[in-house]
């Protein structure tokens, strides 16, 4: 079984299932029907497979793992070429067990083109695997620039009232970044001569250079993650799109920025990262500060979760332009975490708008008295959102804030102390704790008064079903996340020794 | 194996009285939680012979977090600082759960409520056993949520809501300064394990770092960090305004909670830390300072509450206040001591209070009690055994320890000893006179209440009772065990309080004046006697005096404008900046001259463009000629005719 292309399978395999949901035919409720159960399965097989991937996966190494190679468009030298490290695989994971989860969750949530619906999302699980496990640059982009079409066309078709102006923007944001991604790659690629991920990251590339495609690279990963000021798309992007829309953008998409920035950005251009790193630190505070102050203004449950994740995914670049063991890890953990708490965050929202189809705070009040279960969910995943020990969020967040202190002392090229780093960061403790707070405090609890939700009904199975994975990962993640933690270190270690000591962003962390 | 069933058994019963307190009913999870409360109990008796002035020992229990050289085991560190605070938290623990049964009798959340009881139990033993700076944030972080799901029990109400999500909150600013603590002290040490830190702490007394701009003393920065942290939890002057609200929840949690244990993690962390804090006495120095000041300004504003429970909670904070200045002076052996002793009458007084509120059918304004002595004689009689522990009366728990930590005070020679002795002094003085007048108020003269209230006023049933008595004893005779924690040697302490070695002020609180020694006393007599006088004797009188000092009485009423000047400094500027970055920079800047405006521009472009397009043949042939003109006179001024 061994010998057997795993990851093209994982990649792969949600293709097979959405050409048998394209041959369903009949009358409305039996093709919705059909479609959500062969969807169902082919979710869930992929999903099993990616834990193979797990299991044949060494965690002891720090190398790429079960690499396949084909020849793909030979004259220019573009391979197919997947592989999995320590930092891919769990993103590998994440994305099919998340693609399960919406499945399963919006199993009565959606009723209008059932079987589009379902085809899109599973495209968008191989689109979303194959990017985490290309190791051809080429592909890479393919994959990359891939996905932004099945999500344009779920927020686009399956969105909300103002969906067409969200989607467009999501788009425009998303591709004009892109454009000058796929420059650099050009320049990277005549450069190095190779398209191979692996061989770029060798080569090493001049430093004027460095520079130039850096800053191309970074207009493509800030929009994704998304930093400040390049977020806006997001809270637009998410108060449109439906329930799934969300669970998938907050939960994969927006790793790809930090998956970029740890893939490319740090190894291949090592002086550029530590030239800029500064800025990089700069924007993600700005953004832990001013989007939580931001997302306690909110009046929309949505958005505040939308800016609560540009506010957490600034803990994740500021871990990745640490250059140290704990930051990188711990942006891993994060995005890992963030992937998890914020996708169920989303569905917690969703849970309330099926049933009242309103996202305005306001509209809710004392749910707590009807859906028991639901308030707990919602408040373990509040509890995961500001990072209590315990839960994922808060080893992400511990241990990218004392990697970014420790950055520290003898790091001439970082004059933003990481020290002051850290203390504004921290900030985010306190801000997100209260936002958080206030809105669980003003849909959850108090007197059940409107009468809008006086016959509200708590959970249902197939939401029960979905939340179960992630109430369990949380958790885990929190108290033994060594499970998560061993494998990625040895691939970090690799990525630390491919930034080379030498390198000014390097030295600090090297240095006693 | 004693100490993993001791601290596993709470969070055993909090997951079953949680998951399955549906079907378990009220009876059967309390019946859950209270057995295995007393399990944990007995063990922490037990652990308190068997390991009190032993040297430290480790269990681990599991691997937590390993990265990079940042390690955090999942274990429990077993010395006799964590030997007492076991044995506080479990022992004082079991009797509230025990009381909690009549006392929240016939509420619909009963299985709920016993199970956060024991989460907290369990965060809070996981804070006290902990043996390296993560599992503590864990304890610490644990017992805030323990502490917000409490006073928010009753989330229907209001303000219930907002004092915890306030609590919450306030904490978490101490926190936050505890998060960068565990970053500083990984920096400094490459190690967060409590022995690492302790036994590197000595040769890294002249360290400095570099860090928020400023070359600093290292270990006074780390424990500065540390120490916010303990201001948080601790309810320490400008992070205690959460403490008065948080009487929001049941009057057991504020028992549990907010008198004997969680509020006092912050004096725990000190002395844990004392290794680190006997080498940085500017940090010391602000402990005292900070310590002194509360002590002082929480008695002040204990004069004029009337509500029951505020009073006895401004108490604690200034008892606190009592407990972070003993530390500050170099008398941890004292601070602990008085947290040891403190435990118990306060958990007595709340839990007497709780009796009298339960009697007045949820009463807790005192100016619509009084006349309650004949009506609750055993309620009464508990409730003066809590005060004179509380006021320090001689033989009593707190005059023991109340009495060494004014001498410690005194006799020491670390810095603002003197303002600390002279603000405690004070302190005492109130103390006595607010402890006085809730007696007073309450129990004596005529009654204030409702008829329909005061006929239906009757004694607690046994099962409240019984708690009561047990601590009552506490209050009484826990003093004599300072005989030992006090030992100038610090022999009964097995290593676990570290003083320097120019720290000798358990010696010398054995030389200093008569009058020193008989100053505490002075004191709580002053204080009794004037409140006996102005509720008792001349009832007229607190009133012409509030009168006559009227700013001075709003002043200390409105508790120094604290929550005002918060609301005005900080809420309302957080959710106006908000507010501003939302629509002002994302909507105003950003989305405007970012992609809408890219996208205006693009359509105003087009627009134009489309305007050239007239179809007139000769707009065209006129374009065409002066593109000519200018092409030709480009290439003419170019390369020159």
């Amino acid at each position: 079984m061994s010998d057997w292309p795993l990851l093209s399978l994982t990649i792969f395999l949600p293709l097979v299932g959405v050409a048998f949901i394209l041959f369903i035919r009949g009358a409305p409720e039996i093709v919705a029907q059909n479609a959500r159960a062969v969807a169902l399965w082919t979710a869930l097989a992929t999903f099993l497979l990616s834990l193979m991937v797990w299991a044949h996966f060494d965690p002891a190494k720090g190398g790429y793992q079960l690499v396949e190679q084909a020849t793909w468009l030979e004259p220019l030298g573009i391979r197919y070429h997947v592989g999995i490290d320590g930092i891919s695989l769990w993103l590998v994971l994440l994305s099919t067990l998340l693609t399960l989860v919406v499945i399963v969750g919006s199993w009565y949530s959606v009723h209008e083109r059932v079987k589009e619906y379902m085809i899109t999302f599973l495209i968008m699980d191989t689109l979303m695997v194959g990017t985490f496990c290309a190791l051809d640059i080429v592909m890479f982009y393919v994959f990359f620039e891939g996905i932004l079409i099945p999500m344009y066309l779920i927020i686009g078709i399956w969105g909300g009232p103002r969906r067409i102006y969200s989607a467009f923007k999501f788009f425009l944001y998303t591709l004009a970044g892109s454009v000058l991604f796929l420059v650099a790659i050009i320049a990277m690629a005549s450069e190095a001569g190779t398209t191979s991920i692996p061989e770029i990251t060798r080569h090493e590339f001049p430093v004027a250079m460095q520079m130039w495609l850096w800053l191309a690279l970074f207009a493509s990963f800030a929009v994704k993650v998304p930093m400040w000021p390049f977020h806006t798309w997001l809270p637009d992007a998410h108060v449109e799109a439906p329930t799934g829309g969300s669970v998938l953008l907050a939960g994969v998409l927006l790793k790809l920025g930090g998956y970029g920035f740890l893939r490319f950005s740090l190894p291949m251009l090592p002086e550029a990262s530590a030239f800029f790193a500064p800025l990089v630190f700069a924007l993600s505070i700005v953004a832990i500060v001013y989007t939580s102050l931001v997302a306690l203004a909110q009046t929309d449950m949505k958005k505040l979760i939308a800016y609560s994740s540009v506010a957490h995914m600034g803990i994740v670049t500021i871990g990745c332009f640490t250059a140290n063991p704990l930051g990188l890890t711990g942006a891993l953990v994060q995005m890992l975490s963030h992937g998890l708490v914020s996708a169920a965050l989303f569905m917690v929202v969703g849970v309330v708008y099926d049933r009242i189809h309103s996202r305005e705070i306001a509209a809710y009040g004392g749910l707590a008295e009807r859906m028991p279960v639901y308030a707990t969910l919602f408040m373990l995943f509040m509890l995961a959102s500001v990072g209590l020990p315990g839960t994922s969020g808060f080893v992400g967040e511990i241990l990218v804030i004392v990697g970014i202190f420790n950055v520290t002392p003898a790091t001439p090229a970082i004059p933003a102390q990481g020290s002051w780093v850290a203390l504004l960061a921290a900030t985010g403790m306190v801000l997100g704790a209260a936002y958080m707070l206030w809105v669980y405090r003003r849909v959850i609890f108090g007197a059940l008064e409107k009468p809008t939700l006086a016959a509200i009904r708590d959970l249902r199975l197939n939401e029960v079903l979905a939340f179960a994975p992630l109430v369990l990962l949380v958790i885990l993640m929190g108290v033994y996340p060594s499970i998560f933690t061993d494998p990625m270190i040895p691939s970090v270690e690799r990525v630390l020794a491919e930034i080379g000591a030498s390198s000014p962003i390097r030295a600090a962390a090297v240095a006693p | 194996m004693l100490h993993a069933i001791l601290v596993s058994s709470p969070a055993v019963g909090a997951l079953v009285a949680g998951l399955f307190g549906r079907w378990l009913g009220d009876r059967g999870a309390q019946l859950v939680t209270c057995g295995l409360m007393a399990v944990s109990a007995l063990c922490a008796t037990l652990g308190l012979f068997l390991y009190a002035g032993e040297p430290a020992s480790k269990v681990v229990l599991a691997r937590w977090i390993a990265v990079g050289g940042f390690e955090a085991e999942w274990a429990l560190r077993i010395d006799t600082l964590s030997t007492v605070m076991m044995f506080v938290v479990s022992f004082v623990s079991f009797w509230i759960h025990v009381y909690s049964i009549g006392y929240m009798a016939g509420d619909p959340g009963v299985p709920r409520f016993m199970s956060y009881l024991s989460l907290f139990t369990f965060a809070m033993l996981m804070l006290v056993t902990s043996d390296n700076l993560l599992q503590l944030y864990f304890g610490w972080e644990g017992v805030g949520l323990a502490s917000y799901l409490l006073i928010g029990f009753w989330y229907t109400r209001p303000s219930a809501c907002a004092a915890a999500i306030k609590a919450f909150i306030v904490n978490r600013v101490g926190d936050f300064g505890l998060a960068l603590g565990v970053a500083l002290c990984f920096f400094l040490f490459d190690s967060i394990h409590f022995d690492v830190v302790f036994a590197g702490a000595a040769e890294r007394a002249d360290a400095t770092v570099r860090a928020f701009g400023l070359e600093a003393h290292a270990l006074t920065l780390l424990c500065v960090l540390l120490f916010l942290g303990a201001m948080g939890k601790s309810a320490q002057l400008g992070l205690h305004t959460w403490l008065p609200d948080a009487m929001e929840g049941p009057t057991p949690v504020s028992a549990l909670i907010h008198a004997a244990t969680m509020v006092t993690a912050g004096v725990f962390l000190v002395a844990r830390f004392s290794p680190v804090f006997e080498f940085a006495p500017a940090a010391l120095a602000l402990v005292t300072v900070i310590g002194a000041a509360t002590a002082f300004f929480a008695a002040t504003v204990g004069l004029t509450q009337f509500d029951i429970k505020r009073v006895i909670a401004y108490s604690t904070c200034s008892q606190l206040g009592y407990m972070f200045f003993a530390c500050g002076v170099g008398a941890y052996a004292a601070g602990i001591f008085h947290l040891f002793t403190h435990a118990f009458f306060k958990a007595l007084l709340f839990l007497g209070a709780g009796s009298v509120i339960h009697a007045m059918s949820g009463e807790q304004d005192m100016r619509k009690m009084g006349g309650l002595a004949q009506k609750i004689k055993f309620t009464y009689a508990m409730m003066w055994i809590g005060t004179l522990a509380l006021v320090g009366f001689p033989g009593t728990a707190g005059f023991f320890s109340k009495d060494a930590i004014l001498e410690a005070a005194w006799a020491s020679h670390y810095a603002f000893h003197l303002f600390a002795f002279w603000l405690g002094l004070a302190a005492a003085v109130l103390t006595a006179f607010y402890s006085g007048r809730l007696m007073f108020l309450t129990f004596h003269g005529a009654a204030r209440g409702d008829h329909e209230v005061m006929e239906h006023v009757h004694e607690s049933p046994p099962v409240m009772l019984v708690p009561l008595v047990v601590l009552a004893i506490g209050a009484l005779f826990g003093g004599w065990l300072g005989k030992g924690m006090l030992d100038p040697e610090g022999r009964w302490w097995g290593g676990a309080l570290f003083t320097g070695a120019e720290n000798h002020v358990l010696h010398a609180v054995h030389e200093v004046p008569l009058l020193v020694k008989l100053a505490p006393t002075f004191a709580m007599a002053a204080g009794l006697g004037l409140a006996w006088l102005c509720y008792v004797r001349m009832p007229s009188l607190p009133e012409r005096a509030a009168a006559a000092l009227r700013p001075l009485y709003l002043f200390l009423y409105n508790k120094w404008y604290f929550d005002e000047l918060y609301d005005r400094l900080f809420v309302g500027p957080a959710l106006a900046l908000g507010r501003l970055f939302w629509q002002r920079g994302d909507i105003g800047i950003i989305d405007r001259f970012g992609p809408d405006g890219v996208a205006q521009a693009v359509l105003a472009g087009g627009s134009r463009t489309v305007r050239l397009q007239t179809g007139y043949v000769y707009h065209y042939a006129f374009a065409m000629l002066i593109g000519l003109v200018l092409l030709v006179g480009l290439y003419l001024f170019l390369f020159g005719a």
